[in-house]
């Protein structure tokens, strides 16, 4: 068979002990059995493992940061694009998402074609809108509120509100577990100190964190989901292994948060079951995550079908996967001339 | 021979250690002129630092922000809030191109019939009017927007005492999902609060009430707010018509749009994340539109916004006066313009640019300004070109608040000028100078003794 | 002052010093002044090329050459017996 020939770009090659997605996402896309891919690496960093893997990645691009505007970004997209023809571009990093998001219809304009959540979509389902998110979709989520003073935490509680332990959590990252109202003032200060207000408490709902790697295809339906459970987890609280699950009702939670949200793009959703088997979303991420080709390896290669959706192509619906498939994660020096460093410090191509 | 621009020589550590520092570089595009003026000329005819006003940005500014509204919804009106920007000139474009005037103290009330603003076309809004403000506004016929029940009852007295039957509005604070919510002002909504004022003045036979007015906050740079804003203050209208059979003439939803300029500790730039007039009038008006306002009595929409509409037109263009490097090696620029005259810089990661063409080479740099005061710092860390002593440069969006909030402190303040429709430059607030200040001071006689 | 002997500098103003293991880059400025300190000129001679070529004065160039200076000493960069 022909296989059909396809430059992708893709971001999030910093494949360090808290990895990107980029290159378990492109490890799946290479395993395609009908595309010939072209990665064109998306890097910011200078000591981003992706670029010098070449078995991976087939040339490296430096990018301006997110940060820097859309404009300045779209202009270095059009350059790479003159030379490379980008047929679909993935975007890995949570910040990036945004930005592309923006972008997606002059990329469109371009022949560059995105797969990715819209705007509200991927603005809805922030952290701090959480309670709004999960009362329009009816998704079990913990209560929480957000609070400006430490004393109305101590309302909270004295109400009858919210109970001992709680979490205490900032606006954007952080977040705090606090067994008493000493430790609750405590971490209040300092996330105020660091994000500012609203603090955000939230329930701290006791169980076992699971998750799963989802896509949509934009449409309410679920193309492919396989869930998780982390079996080992570093200081960074990032999985370093992990097993595929039996667990019908983490699709059926996902199914119903596809077809409720028309999600479009790869997600990972954050669960947590508690010991009565109720399942509590905690956290959308708006990607696929590092983890994604353990769900490859399991029969399900989601980058392969986000990069077709991404071309407008159809594709099936899985429902099997394997169960009990491990990953394992492992690190690994590579070794690499200065040269090669150089080239990428100073011209920002590789 | 001609010879190469020089650029002064630089050395950068590459390293894995810092990210968000080395993503590719950016150009800093300069900006060389402004409305076709030259930026240098600007410089060298009305001095260094100086504020720049472009007329046509304001009036295209502000006819994006009507055409959002009016395209919306039938009856729009927008009322210029003078504490953003009060300088005279500034001012009466607003006005020409049709704004009322929004203001807050006697000062700006005085400010604004001098510009020649109908008394019946003034927004008389705040917590402090004098009584003798009252009287002259109930005098004139301006909307008086009630801050509180000290004024309530005051404005009942002034009116009493005088013939005429003020038109006013309650100012509402609500919870409309903002952190913290404002609650100083006004009358709450939540706590029936608005619902005893506005009782009160149903029942005043001296009072008239003409709208009701709500302003949610500052740089709100979602559109949700709005929406909660304008289904509350809609409720309350509706309340009114369904209990008094009375019909509010307006809703004056107030100001707080965001501008292009991004804030402190903000990751995206605020030309990325702002919403534009159109995102704000959608949430506004698609409330007002479902509303079940009498139809022959759909309220004018009455905005006070004010940075959204003033913030890009404004610059501030100076001169570097030294570049240096701190005790860890990091660079300093020290530019002639510093918080004395860039208020803003307190909240806002400036667009700091070089007005005349530059290499691509960037540096880590400190901004400080020209004060010898620890806290004269415009930006504390950013990427920026290698300028020299004397170079020129241009500071973004500065219109809003900067030249109302601006300190006459250990200097003077510098001109400000305004290029019109057709570039040519004029001079509308001239630059201080030591008699401006001891104009307003007396010693007593012993002192002028010199031992 | 006598540039590290051992620092390998490029053409496009990549710097790495193998004692250190740090690296940097220069502007085509700084390359050329690197490049004429490792060959021994002196304060005038270098002074003397750069007006000569570029458009700035001796007086304005010191500054700016001993500001650089600076940037190399605390980066380390000079042999240290000086």
């Amino acid at each position: 068979m022909n296989k059909q020939k396809l430059t992708i770009a893709i971001s999030g090659l910093n494949n360090v002990d808290s990895p990107g997605p980029g290159i378990p996402v492109i490890r799946g896309i290479r395993e395609s059995e009908d595309i010939e891919p072209r990665i064109v690496g998306l890097a910011y960093e200078n000591l981003e493992p992706g670029p010098y893997m070449h078995g991976y990645v087939d040339k490296t691009y430096k990018l301006p940061y997110p940060s820097e505007g859309v404009d300045p970004l779209m202009e270095r997209i059009r350059y790479i694009h003159e030379r490379e023809k980008i047929d679909v571009l993935i975007p890995n990093f949570d910040s990036e998402i945004f930005v592309f998001i923006k972008l997606a219809d002059k990329l469109g304009q371009l022949g560059i074609h995105t797969f990715l959540p819209t705007l509200s979509q991927f603005e809805e389902r922030h952290k701090s809108n959480l309670p709004q998110y999960g009362e329009k979709y009816d998704i079990r989520v913990p209560d929480s509120r957000p609070v400006t003073s430490f004393g109305e935490i101590e309302d909270l509680v004295r109400q009858g509100k919210f109970s001992w332990p709680l979490l205490v959590k900032g606006k954007f990252y952080d977040a705090y577990l606090a067994r008493n109202a000493e430790q609750a003032r405590i971490y209040f200060n300092s996330v105020n100190a660091k994000w500012g207000l609203p603090v955000i408490v939230q329930e701290f709902i006791k169980g076992t964190e699971v998750n799963v790697v989802a896509l949509g295809d934009g449409n309410g339906r679920t193309i492919g989901a396989v869930p998780m459970r982390k079996q080992y987890i570093t200081d960074k609280g990032k999985a370093w292994g992990g097993i595929t699950l039996d667990d019908p009702s983490m699709l059926e939670f996902t199914h119903h948060v596809m077809s409720v949200t028309h999600w479009r793009g790869g997600m990972e959703l954050e669960l947590i079951r508690t010991p009565q088997n109720e399942l509590y979303l905690i956290e959308i991420n708006p990607r696929l995550p590092a983890w994604v080709y353990l769900a490859v390896a399991a029969g399900q290669n989601l980058p392969v079908a986000l990069v077709k959706l991404a071309m407008g192509q159809d594709v099936p619906v899985w429902t099997h996967y394997d169960i009990g498939k491990i990953f394992i994660r492992y690190s690994y020096d590579m070794i690499c001339d200065l040269d090669a460093f150089r080239k990428l410090s100073t011209t920002g191509e590789l | 021979m001609d010879k190469k621009p020089f650029e002064r020589p630089v050395i950068k550590k590459l390293n894995a250690g810092m990210p968000s520092k080395f993503g590719l570089q950016v150009r800093h595009e300069p900006i060389t002129e402004i409305d076709g003026v030259p930026v240098s000329s600007l410089l060298e005819r009305y001095g260094s630092p100086l504020f720049i006003y472009s007329e046509k940005t304001i009036r295209s500014t502000f006819r994006e922000a009507f055409r959002a509204f009016s395209s919306r919804y039938p009856n729009v009106l927008f009322s210029w809030s003078y504490k953003t920007n009060y300088l005279n000139a500034i001012c009466k474009i607003f006005h020409q191109e049709g704004s009322w005037a929004e203001v807050v103290s006697g000062f700006e009330y005085k400010k604004a019939l001098e510009n020649g603003v109908k008394g019946d076309r003034i927004i008389f809004n705040g917590p402090d009017k004098s009584r003798a403000d009252l009287q002259l506004a109930v005098k004139n016929g301006s909307l008086i927007h009630i801050d509180h029940f000290d004024e309530l009852y005051e404005l009942i007295e002034v009116a009493k005492e005088s013939d005429a039957k003020p038109n006013v509005a309650i100012r509402i604070n609500m919870d409309a999902g903002i952190y913290p919510a404002w609650d100083r002002f006004g009358f709450n909504y939540e706590n029936g609060e608005a619902w005893d004022a506005l009782n009160r003045i149903m029942h005043c036979e001296n009072l008239e009430l003409a709208g009701l007015h709500t302003h949610i906050g500052t740089y709100i740079m979602s559109t949700e707010p709005y929406r909660i804003a304008a289904t509350k203050m809609a409720e309350l209208a509706v309340g009114l018509e369904r209990k008094f059979h009375h019909h509010i003439r307006y809703i004056d939803i107030g100001g707080g749009f965001a501008s292009k300029n991004t804030l402190k500790g903000g990751y995206y730039p605020g030309s990325d994340t702002t919403p534009s007039f159109e995102d704000y009038a959608e949430a506004i008006v698609s409330v007002l539109m479902k509303a079940d306002f009498h139809p022959d009595h759909l309220p004018l929409l009455i905005l006070e916004t004010g940075r959204a509409l003033i913030d890009d037109a404004g610059y501030l263009a100076g001169t570097v006066v030294a570049t240096k490097r701190l005790a860890d090696g990091q660079r300093a620029s020290i530019l002639d313009a510093g918080v004395n005259l860039l208020f803003t810089s307190f909240w806002y990661d400036h667009d700091i640019r070089p007005a005349k063409p530059v290499s691509d080479q960037t540096e880590e740099t400190a901004i400080f300004g020209p004060l010898c005061m620890n806290i004269d710092v415009i930006r504390k860390s950013t990427i920026f070109p290698l300028l020299k002593k004397g170079d020129p440069y241009v500071i973004r969006r500065v219109g809003a608040y900067n030249n109302t909030q601006w300190l006459q402190f250990i200097t003077l303040r510098p001109n400000v000028v305004l290029i019109d429709n057709s570039s040519q430059v004029h001079v509308i607030r001239r630059e201080e100078t030591l008699e401006t200040l001891n104009d307003l001071e007396s010693t007593p006689e012993h002192l002028n003794v010199h031992k | 002052m006598k540039i590290k002997k051992s620092l390998a500098i490029s053409e496009t103003g990549f710097v790495f010093d193998p004692s250190t293991g740090d690296s940097y880059t220069l502007n085509p400025i700084g390359l050329e002044i690197l490049q004429m300190l490792r060959e021994g000129n002196s304060r005038e001679e270098i002074t003397g090329t750069v007006t000569q070529a570029y458009d700035v004065d001796a007086m304005t160039f010191e500054r700016y050459y001993f500001d650089f200076l600076g940037m190399l000493k605390q980066m380390q960069l000079v042999e240290t017996d000086e």
